[in-house]
């Protein structure tokens, strides 16, 4: 059937024909979302066959509001598969084999396999194209040794997605291979990485001597890099498309947790000068949601400017200010913590009171300059790509990668 | 409150620019700022009767062009880039403001149509020897004489003041404050231009000793009508302050592409190609503030006005110096010198986030908005 020819109406009598032969209310998650891929309304820019019906992905709204209106039991694709639904998906149906795409993507919508994305090392981070898991091939394997880190959810994971050096003799960027890994190949070991908070939301992976089969490889060998970008801009799309309430969000924990003081605990000069700074965070706040708000606006215009690329920047440096904040308007209050507060997986009962959250949040913060991204490496995309300042002068190009130095 | 220019606007705001990349090159500020009248009148005149710019927000019965709070603004923006030497922001903005708010409908049909022409060069004196720019620090008298009235006392760093033709005065009466018209040739009227730190900005003492003014404000209180006026000169003196970051923005990042040391451009070496970025990210965070205070100077909350002016005067003051203080020291000792401009740029934003309120005042005064 021609695809341009599926109208909204179409699209909602076709969700109802998945509720009449399955109704999340009455069958189980893997049931109900294994029927939903089939009915193709599971991802519907997707092509028929692999969970869509190649619409435009602006769709998926229609499917999910009209399950919304006739279904209590509502999956969210991020508490049931993030990283799979999010990132692997694309991934796989852009450069995975015939096999994985008959057999991996019905049970990545349904949260039956749980997936991770296995990039980042101990001598990789801001640098990942130097990574130096090693791949080699022997026969109809490939055979793998090195370290992963900061995995989410490789403890409970299926299958990863790996990138690894298969030819440490090309420059970086021409020697790695993509590959899929099945998570319980022996050799694998997944131990947590507890963080400055004491919980492990990530994981650290040891890899010794694994096995891969040779066909389960992303596009070509040698092509790792092409893959990853696929996986890697998904990323970017899943983290950039948030704007808050005016007053949401860390702003808004941080007004409450400053109204809440009692104005006795404050020395009174103290006091306004910690007032100027909680109004000072309060109108970054609304400018960061406004900027965001602009971006929007001229990218439906059809003229996407800078405001967009500012954001992470700027909400990651400003996260850590609004913590740091709350931390002086606890005082001596923030002295204290959880007790036992060491190792463990995330308890977000544990930060259930405000005083709780905002020294969890003190702590977590730290990270947001990091993740996706080092505020470092922001800056270097903003003066590069949208001011168009030249790069830095670089070593690490148009040499074999096995000659470029590298920390011990 | 959604911020979006039409197509219209983007004319406009083109049309200006390159009005004043040809009548306020660098040239001609440092020309006109040498001068004690910091304007150049013909400029002036072209500016009303060619480009109708001086009455944008005048209605159009009044003589004026009709238009909004976000024209005024797209015209502040692009004189602010340029530095432009004249007393827009005086009479079209502050006067024009607080006689379409204050004024009856005899004294605006009198006083309007000559500020559109460009014949009438007019102010607004509020800040006393405080220099404080807030309506509830006014306390200079005026005393019933008669029909007319008289005013005693001193008005500072009152913009334009020494050239203005008319000056509109708050002042207190025994019904509250109101607004009084004094003639800039009015006996018993002393004025005298300040050297100012900002060369391209001219301001004034005004001493009134008896000196005869009229009543334009009626008998009501002009209390919330000035603070609104305020609002508006606070987003018009915002969405400027983003013209120039942005200029500053632009000069640095150009002289970084060029500019060689040890054998390579200075923008590669991340601490220059950083503090870039940092005043990308400022710049966007004050246009974000201004363009949304100038639509709520266009909309009726004035509420939404009030948090909305102190935001924008509170980071793009803030924004604005900070790219011009970077902007010196990516240009390392040229940027030092007389010759370039860019201290020139480094005094208005200075001189700038002191108008109408420093960053302190206005974040003081949003808190307590916020009941923060």
């Amino acid at each position: 059937m021609p695809k341009h020819e599926i109208t909204e109406t179409e699209l909602r009598g076709r969700v109802g024909k998945l509720l009449e032969e399955a109704h999340p209310d009455k069958v189980d998650q893997f049931t109900f979302r294994g029927k939903q891929f089939d009915h193709g309304l599971a991802w519907v820019h997707f092509p028929e066959g692999y969970g869509g019906l190649g619409i435009s992905p602006g769709m998926q709204a229609v499917v999910m509001d009209e399950l919304n209106r006739h279904a209590k039991t509502m999956y969210d694709d991020m508490a049931i598969n993030a990283i799979g639904i999010g990132m692997c998906a694309p991934t796989v149906l852009t450069h995975g084999t015939q096999w994985m795409k008959d057999n991996l993507l019905r049970r990545i919508f349904t949260g039956e396999d749980i997936w991770c994305q296995l990039f980042s090392e101990p001598g990789a981070g801001s640098d990942v194209a130097g990574l130096a898991t090693r791949a080699v091939r022997e026969g109809d394997y490939w055979v793998l040794n090195g370290q992963k880190v900061w995995t989410s959810l490789a403890h409970v994971s299926k299958w990863g997605m790996l990138l690894a050096r298969s030819n440490p003799d090309a420059p970086k960027h021409a020697g790695m291979s993509y590959f899929l890994l099945d998570m319980q190949s022996p050799g694998v070991e997944v131990r947590p990485l507890h963080q400055i908070t004491g919980e492990a939301e990530f994981n650290e992976v040891f890899l010794n001597d694994v096995k891969i089969p040779a066909d389960r490889v992303f596009g070509r060998e040698g092509e790792g890099w092409k893959g990853a970008i696929t996986t890697l801009m998904n990323e970017r799309t899943a983290i950039g498309g948030a704007v808050s309430r005016p007053g949401g969000g860390a702003i808004g924990l941080l007004v409450d947790l400053w109204k809440s003081r009692d104005r006795k605990r404050f020395m009174p000069e103290a006091e306004i000068v910690l007032r100027d700074r909680v109004v000072r965070l309060y109108i970054e706040s609304e400018l960061l949601r406004m900027t965001v708000q602009r971006a929007k606006v001229a990218r439906k215009a059809g003229n996407p400017g800078p405001e967009g690329s500012v954001a992470k920047l700027a909400q990651a440096e400003l996260n850590k200010r609004i913590w740091e904040c709350a931390m002086d308007v606890l005082g001596a209050d923030s002295l204290t913590y959880e007790a036992g507060y060491e190792r463990r997986r995330p308890n977000f009962k544990s930060r259930e009171t405000r005083l709780a959250l905002a020294k969890y949040q003190f702590l977590r913060a730290r990270a947001n300059s990091i993740e996706g991204g080092t505020s470092e490496v922001m800056r270097n995309i903003l003066g590069e790509r949208v001011l168009g300042l030249p790069g830095e002068p670089r070593s690490d190009k148009d040499v074999p990668w096995k000659d470029i130095p590298r920390s011990a | 409150m959604e911020v979006s220019f039409t197509s219209e606007h983007e004319e406009l705001r083109q049309t200006v620019r390159k009005f004043m990349q040809k009548e306020s090159t660098e040239q001609t500020v440092r020309n006109l700022m040498e001068t004690e009248r910091g304007y150049d009148a013909r400029t002036w005149e072209r500016m009303a009767s060619e480009l109708s710019l001086i009455g944008l927000a005048v209605p159009e019965k009044f003589g004026g062009a009709g238009y909004t709070a976000i024209e005024l603004g797209i015209v502040m923006e692009e004189m602010g880039r340029e530095l432009f030497c004249g007393p827009y922001l005086s009479t079209a903005v502050l006067a024009t403001s607080a006689l379409l708010r204050c004024a009856d409908d005899a004294a605006k049909a009198k006083l309007l149509p000559p500020i559109a022409s460009g014949k009438t060069i007019a102010t607004l004196a509020l800040a006393e020897e405080s220099g404080r720019y807030d309506v509830g620090a006014i306390a200079m008298r005026a005393t019933r004489d008669g029909a007319n009235w008289r005013l005693d006392g001193v008005k500072n760093y009152v913009l334009d003041g020494h050239i203005a033709d008319v000056v509109l005065v708050a002042a207190r009466t025994d019904t509250g404050l109101g607004l009084f018209q004094v003639e800039g040739s009015a006996p018993n009227f002393s004025r005298a231009s300040l050297p100012t730190l900002d060369l391209t900005r001219k301001l004034a003492r005004l001493t009134f000793n008896g000196t005869p003014a009229s009543l334009v404000s009626g008998n009501s209180d002009a209390t919330s009508a000035l603070e609104h006026v305020l609002g508006v000169g606070s987003a018009m003196l915002a969405v400027e302050q983003v013209g120039g970051s942005q200029r500053c923005l632009e000069m640095s990042t150009e002289y970084a592409k060029t500019r060689l040391q040890f054998g390579r451009p200075i923008g590669s070496f991340q601490a220059i190609k950083h503090k870039c970025a940092d005043m990308l990210v400022e710049t966007e965070f004050a246009r974000s503030a201004a363009y949304h205070a100038v639509f709520c100077a266009a909309g009726s909350d004035e509420n939404e006005l009030k948090s909305a002016s102190h935001m924008a005067r509170s980071y793009c003051s803030e924004a604005y110096f900070h790219a011009a203080a970077e902007n010196i020291q990516i240009h390392g000792g040229m940027g030092f010198t007389w010759e370039h401009p860019a201290h020139l740029y480094f005094k208005r934003a200075r001189a700038s986030s002191i108008l109408f309120g420093d960053p302190i005042e206005h974040r003081q005064k949003l808190g307590a908005l916020l009941n923060l």
